[in-house]
């Protein structure tokens, strides 16, 4: 693997004991839309270092490029300008590498495919061996065993995003990137889905790219949370979390949380977020 | 559950089939007084000599129902399946062309829209072509079709079966266009996130969900298939075939022939469409779909 040009010293992990490679490295990233209207400017002047192993979100109100900047990770949009290396190369080669297990907004599942078939669909692509020993244990990460042989609409939502989810690491990808997985969830589904995606990460060791727009669920799951503002799309914030890698969710009445909440909540407002 | 929906679709399908049977009788009366009035006033007028006369002529203008049935009765069920005279031989020499042409016309559209849903440049320069192909009237173009591939000594069947095909091909290429479409786009970028290629796209992803535009389209294309088969048939003089049965009835005034030939290639019709449609049910159960 080529080592990255970009080893910043504040690439340690919280504890601090060793150096982990960088997965994810922006600079001066730009991206433009041509549209109808004239360009748009989705992102502007990205500095981004997403370490291994680090579990990073990305907020900010609608607009502010945290979707095309994940795109942009995914090799689904093309910067204009700047640079970007997903495992030490370009975006489009460690997607040709299958660097990354990607989770939409909405489950995208095949509706004709099975739960198993669907988890299955990305090593039939690949054409990966042991598919029903990989299958299975992607199931049961996600807490899905015994529904293997359901189609999707005998799911609820929230179950057919872990299914989704299942299909993304089922070809054991060290990069998971969620585009605001939850997003279309209430709220109590949500905050059963976060506290197993965090069990996931703590099991699987992966690094996660999470977009989101909801600030408790950033400060819950993030070791490092990128503050995002629109127009242009820029980061105006990168805040790094000392909470403990194991959390429950009493951990949002905490001091620390609190605080976390809030310098999140300053940055939102310092990148004009609130205003129209 | 099923047993309901079909109760709840019997009831008002008799409505409708009562109704026409009874204006059919009453058409028959004014309808056949050319013929038959001389004989009711021969054997003294009245409602019983008008009715026994207007409903059982030899060759009406328009037959009774009864009549049409008993036509049918006599032409399929009489008579051995492969004698000349029996509306089954003629029906297996329709149905034979119908089902080669249509098969040549699903394959034809569906290789059409694969194409066009993958070469940019195909949908341009072909859709306007498959559009225009279809305001020609059929009845224009089938003689010329006919008599050129008549002259290539390909088998009369193909011949015949072109112009199912060519009426064939389009529902099912503009069904299958869309349908190859249909998946959304997250669909679509998870196969990119794989990296998946064009021909595991096809089949993963874009042949599943446009099943239901393939279905759609078969039912449609199958019914004008079994039309395309007859018009085939008028222009080559042929001697056998539902087509010829028509064209031979309306040239000696065979009124019950054509209405029997009729009814049969409407029946056969129906079939071919309600086997779709059973195959179409199966496929759904295979790939899951709600009930």
């Amino acid at each position: 693997m080529v080592k990255t040009s970009y080893p910043p010293n504040h690439n340690m992990n919280w504890g601090g004991e060793k150096v982990a490679e960088n997965v994810i490295t922006a600079r001066d990233l730009d991206l433009t839309f041509q549209t109808h209207d004239g360009p748009v400017f989705a992102l502007s002047k990205i500095n981004l270092d997403v370490a291994e192993g680090e579990f990073v979100s990305f907020i900010g109100p609608s607009g502010c490029g945290k979707t095309t900047l994940l795109r942009a990770i995914a090799d689904l949009e093309k910067s204009s300008s700047g640079t970007l290396t997903v495992n030490g190369m370009a975006p489009e080669q460690a997607r040709l590498a299958r660097g990354y297990g990607y989770v939409f907004q909405a489950p995208a599942l095949y509706p004709w495919r099975t739960v198993e078939r669907n988890v299955g669909l990305p090593l039939e692509i690949m054409g990966l061996d042991n598919q029903a020993a990989r299958i299975q244990r992607n199931l049961d990460l996600v807490n899905l065993t015994g529904f293997e042989k359901k189609f999707p609409w005998q799911l609820s939502g929230g179950m057919q995003q872990r299914v989704s989810i299942a299909r993304a690491l089922a070809f054991d990808p060290k990069l998971l990137l969620m585009d605001e997985p939850f997003g279309a969830l209430d709220e109590i589904v949500r905050d059963k889905l976060n506290q197993q995606i965090l069990e996931l990460w703590d099991r699987t060791g992966k690094t996660v790219v999470f977009v989101t727009h909801s600030i408790p669920e950033a400060v819950f799951l993030s070791t490092k949370i990128v503050v995002m503002s629109p127009r242009p799309g820029r980061i105006v914030d990168v805040i790094e979390s000392r909470l403990p890698r194991k959390r429950t969710l009493d951990i949002r009445e905490a001091p620390e949380f609190l605080k976390i909440a809030h310098r999140v909540r300053e940055g939102l407002k310092a990148g004009h977020s609130y205003e129209d | 559950m099923r047993i309901d929906a079909a109760r709840g679709h019997i009831f008002p399908v008799t409505v409708v089939c009562i109704i026409i049977i009874v204006l059919w009788y009453l058409a028959a009366i004014p309808m056949n007084a050319v013929v038959t009035q001389p004989k009711i006033d021969a054997a003294g007028g009245g409602l019983y000599n008008t009715l026994l006369f207007s409903w059982n002529h030899e060759r009406p203008v328009l037959p009774a129902p009864h009549q049409v049935a008993q036509e049918i009765w006599k032409t399929v069920f009489m008579v051995a399946p492969w004698k000349v005279k029996s509306l089954v031989y003629h029906l297996w020499i329709t149905l034979s062309s119908t089902l080669v042409g249509f098969l040549l016309g699903t394959v034809l559209g569906v290789t059409l829209a694969i194409g066009i849903v993958h070469v940019g440049s195909l949908e341009k320069s072909l859709m306007p072509w498959i559009i225009a192909s279809q305001t020609i009237p059929i009845l224009a173009i089938a003689p010329m079709l006919i008599v050129v591939l008549g002259k290539t000594g390909l088998p009369d069947i193909f011949t015949k079966a072109s112009i199912s095909t060519y009426l064939c091909f389009f529902p099912v290429a503009i069904g299958m266009v869309k349908g190859l479409r249909s998946p959304d786009k997250l669909q679509l970028d998870l196969m990119q996130t794989y990296n998946a290629s064009a021909a595991q796209v096809l089949w993963k992803l874009r042949f599943p969900a446009a099943m239901p535009f393939l279905f759609a389209s078969l039912k449609v294309s199958v019914a004008i298939a079994l039309t395309g088969a007859i018009v085939a048939e008028l222009p080559t003089g042929a001697v056998s075939g539902i087509g010829a049965r028509l064209l031979q009835g309306s040239y000696y005034g065979q009124t019950l022939q054509i209405w029997a030939a009729l009814f049969v290639a409407a029946f056969a019709a129906a079939t071919l469409v309600w086997l779709l449609g059973s195959f179409e049910r199966m496929s759904w159960k295979r790939m899951g779909a709600k009930p």
